[in-house]
């Protein structure tokens, strides 16, 4: 929460923002001296920005910066304290998402939150819905929906309902809504959190497209090579301040993180972690799964995970990388196969029983499987614990309050306040309650698909290391990523899932992201998977 | 004013106003209104009376209050009042001893055991078998009735046991014994669920059920044991109601006290969308509902309007805990569009 010496600086008249040079025409938007304030929080101080047609903004800051609080303000989710709001040279005052979708503002909020229980083109037109003799002509709508996919790059059957899939594809359903109304201004918040590289370069193409037709795209990110790749121009906020606006040639990736942080990075240094000695004798391993697997969803698959090693799960999106860590947890139930603690067989029917084994989960989905927004940060983080002790034995106050001091400052969340209600903390920041809520299980196995989604640079190498430390101290570690780089930093071993069954486990000793690729399009298998697990045949078949 | 606009933004203070306003009401229309007197060693007065008559409505919507903050309804609690009071009555009557303090306490702990049956059924619909809670104890609503009148042979049983009278209609040190069973319930739920983890874990459950299936919440456990309460609570609501009366009426006892007791939940401020839940909230909507019924006959209002002035009174409170009115009235910085299940983008 300390603004330092740069917030000095963001009180100078440079608070707002100058018009770039080379801008013929006026900004479409021109936010300026936007304040927000929430009980206890100044989310937005003085806070200007301004969009030019066909350019692509990025919008960075660390997380509870402000970045989705000033979407919010100008999409209308929130009404403003004072400033002003400029579409098109105009003063608005949005009441509501409505007026700024009529103004011609389309947007993707950082959480999906489309409907899980209809259908994918319902979803994509929804308020829009083609029409004949005055009812919805479904036909129609789903064969608009298929051509917007299909532009998209994007194989899924409208048809289908929107909660039948993973996150990431709702995400992109979620992008597929926002760029089929002509807009003239496309603001998308962490469109890429679960996205992987093909699907990223897919809506980058998209995003292009639009700005060529002069379309000012608003875009938010953690990524810093993505922002570096896509973006025109960018917005600086810290702590709820404006800091600067750059032309993205003219800044680069070190300064970038500078102005956000305010201060200089320490240097990360590279993760050096000793890797599990491979060659020790392999005592128990901490969790084996033999041919597990559930029709459908995951191929029969053995998996041995070992005290203190890390093992990566790589795969594209649908390889079967979130189902494989699902069915290690217990949170869908296997269908064949059978699982090992420590080499005895245990029922793994529910994630109950996973849990009293020592087993933790952090799921990609953060809100519809992690967060309990109307309960306080503190109760989240606890809440894991409190379910292995049962309702009759509260964790007693003293011991929560000193847990929850402690993660809220290993993890620097913000507002560090252990009242605060969780569905009011930013996204990065929930991220990281999440995490402290399964680490304060100190289980044997974590099992993390996606832990980084959506955390800041800065805070993203912090949880490396934690993970890393968590390794060196014993625990076994799962770390699902779709970025590859992150994978490879940690891993011991790395799985590679393609088409819903393993395909490789491969040591990491220096492997190379390439290889990895390699691996994944399944173009010369043979010579890079190390070991190629037997095929499905020898699993026993339920 | 920092104060007062905490103040506005607590969820109990529009339930109290709107109490404190039916209140001055009455004592408007009826200036001995909140005149107690103690007489023969009880107390007597208008606001005894609501609290006693009230006693049963508090303690079904107690209940009702866990089960709706685990995204729940329990619609059969007034057929299990029912069943309660008639499961009693009977017994009291079939006795050869009808007038022996045994035969009131066995009676009455095979009514409550009755009624926890019925609980344990309705949790398993919901729980195991995931029907949806509003169908699965319409079930027992409807067919609790004829239950009810299966118990009872279709007979309004009277009994004569001055044990059993105690309890609806009954005094200790001046007061209702009815009063003092439904305050003793609250505070222990209150103690059962703030000084315990069970209160958190219920919100959670209701909030987000699969995020609490997975941080390792037994779920199951938890909305199973939320129905069983409800019935209990609804049992021993059925035998105030039959001992007030020395009688078992299958076809009335406990009529519509499932919408009252809905009703007094929602005024408290607990949504009916699940999650957070106020005790104290459903206290104060209990008294307001009940209040409200003895105000209508009293302010001169015809008995037949009774259900659209009761409408009326609970429309305006929920208004005025609407975030939208709310935000208009406090002025509060968000735009009704905030609400939590918005609009897809
Ligand atoms: N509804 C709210 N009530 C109270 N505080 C809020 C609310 N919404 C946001 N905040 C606070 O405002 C600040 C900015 O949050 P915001 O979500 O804009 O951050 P962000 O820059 O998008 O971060 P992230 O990168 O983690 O998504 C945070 O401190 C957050 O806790
Ligand atoms: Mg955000």
């Amino acid at each position: 929460m300390s603004a330092g010496t740069a917030a000095a600086r963001a009180e100078t008249p440079a608070a707002r923002p100058a018009p770039p040079a080379d801008s013929a025409a006026g900004p479409v938007v021109e936010l300026s001296g936007i304040e927000i304030g929430f009980p206890g929080v100044k989310a937005l101080d003085g806070v200007g920005l301004r969009l030019m047609p066909g350019e692509v903004h990025a919008l960075m800051g660390e997380n509870g910066a402000g970045k989705s609080t000033l979407i919010k303000a100008l999409t209308g989710v929130y009404a403003i304290d004072a400033g002003s709001i400029r579409v098109d040279g105009q003063e608005h005052r949005f009441s509501g998402p409505a007026e700024s979708q009529a103004a011609g503002i389309s947007t993707v909020y950082q959480e999906v939150n489309l409907c899980t229980n209809l259908t994918v083109a319902e979803n994509m037109l929804l308020g829009r819905e083609p029409r004949r003799f005055g009812r919805i002509h479904t036909r129609a709508m789903n064969r608009r929906a298929a051509e917007v996919l299909a532009r998209l790059g994007l194989d899924v059957d409208p048809t289908s309902t929107l909660g039948s899939h993973p996150i990431a594809v709702q995400q992109l359903v979620a992008i597929a809504r926002a760029v089929d109304v002509d807009a003239k201004v496309l603001v998308l918040d962490e469109p890429t959190s679960s996205l992987d590289t093909d699907e990223v370069r897919v809506l980058f193409d998209v995003v292009r497209s639009l700005r060529d037709q002069g379309v000012a795209v608003l875009f938010v990110s953690h990524f810093l090579d993505q922002v570096f790749e896509l973006s025109d121009r960018m917005t600086v906020l810290r702590n709820g301040r404006f800091v600067a606006e750059h032309r993205t040639a003219e800044i680069t990736q070190l300064e970038l993180v500078q102005e956000m942080i305010g201060r200089e990075l320490e240097v990360l240094e590279r993760l050096d972690r000793q890797p599990a000695d491979p060659a020790a004798p392999a005592a128990e391993p901490v969790l084996k799964v033999v041919g597990l697997g559930r029709s459908g969803e995951l191929e029969a698959t053995d998996l041995a995970l070992h005290e203190g090693e890390v093992v990566g799960v790589a795969g594209l999106l649908g390889s079967g990388r979130t189902e494989l860590a699902r069915l290690l947890v217990g949170a869908d139930v296997a269908d064949r196969g059978e699982v090992q603690v420590r080499g005895r067989t245990r029922p793994w029917r529910s994630p109950r029983q996973a849990i009293d084994a020592g087993v933790a989960f952090s799921s990609e989905d953060r809100r519809a499987e992690g967060v309990v927004g109307d309960l306080t940060v503190a109760d989240n983080m606890i809440l894991a614990l409190q379910a292995t002790r049962g309702w009759l034995r509260p964790v007693p106050q003293r011991t929560k309050d000193e847990l929850v001091r402690r993660y809220i400052e290993a993890l620097d969340i913000r507002p560090a306040d252990p009242n605060a209600l969780m569905r009011n903390l930013s996204g990065g920041n929930q991220q990281k309650v999440l995490l402290a809520r399964w680490l304060i299980t100190e289980p044997r196995l974590l099992v993390l698909d996606e832990p980084t989604r959506g955390i800041d640079v800065g805070a993203k190498a912090q949880i490396q290391q934690l993970v890393a430390e968590l390794a060196a101290d014993g625990m076994a570690v799962v770390f699902i990523s779709a970025e590859l780089e992150e994978v490879l930093r940690l891993a011991d071993r790395v799985v590679v899932m393609r088409d819903r069954r393993k395909v490789a486990e491969q040591v990491n000793d220096g492997l190379e992201v390439s290889d990895v690729l390699r691996t994944i399009a399944g173009a010369g298998e043979s010579a890079v998977a190390l070991e190629v697990v037997p095929d499905s045949e020898e699993a026993p078949r339920a | 004013m920092p104060d007062v606009r905490a103040l506005l933004r607590s969820s109990l203070v529009w339930p109290v106003v709107a109490l404190l306003a039916l209140v001055v009401l009455n004592v408007v229309v009826n200036p001995g209104f909140l005149s107690v007197r103690l007489q023969d060693g009880r107390l007597y007065g208008s606001v005894i009376d609501i609290l006693r008559n009230g006693a049963p409505v508090l303690l079904v919507a107690l209940g009702m209050t866990l089960v709706i903050a685990t995204r729940g309804i329990d619609l059969s609690v007034g057929a299990i009042a029912a069943i309660s009071g008639a499961v009693a009555c009977v017994q009291i009557a079939g006795s050869n001893q009808e007038s022996a303090a045994g035969t009131a306490i066995v009676a009455m702990t095979t009514a409550l055991a009755v009624a926890v049956l019925l609980g344990l059924w309705n949790g398993f619909l919901v729980s195991v078998l995931g029907i949806q809670p509003i169908i699965a104890t319409l079930v027992l609503m409807t067919a609790g009735r004829g239950l009810a009148m299966l118990v009872t042979d279709g007979q309004i049983t009277t009994v004569t046991n001055p044990t059993f009278k105690l309890v609806g209609a009954g005094f200790f040190l001046a007061v209702p014994v009815a009063v003092l069973v439904a305050l003793v319930v609250f505070g222990a739920t209150a103690l059962l669920t703030r000084r315990t983890a069970l209160g958190m874990l219920i919100e959670a459950v209701g909030i987000n059920p699969e995020a609490s299936r997975l941080a390792g919440v037994r779920s199951r456990t938890i909305i199973w044991t939320v129905y069983v309460f409800a019935a209990f609570c609804a049992g021993v609501a059925g035998l105030m109601i039959a001992s007030n009366t020395s009688a078992a009426d299958a076809n009335n006892a406990g009529l519509w006290i499932e919408l009252d007791a809905i009703l007094a939940v929602v005024i408290g401020g607990t949504s009916l969308a699940g999650g957070r839940f106020s005790l104290a909230g459903t206290f104060v909507g209990a008294l307001f509902i009940q209040t409200l019924a003895t105000t209508i006959p009293s302010i001169g209002i015809p008995a037949e309007t009774n259900y659209l002035f009761k409408a009326v009174a609970v429309i305006a409170v929920c208004l005025l805990q609407s975030p939208q009115v709310r935000s208009a009235l406090a002025a509060r910085r968000t735009t009704p569009s905030r609400a939590k299940a918005g609009a897809p983008a």
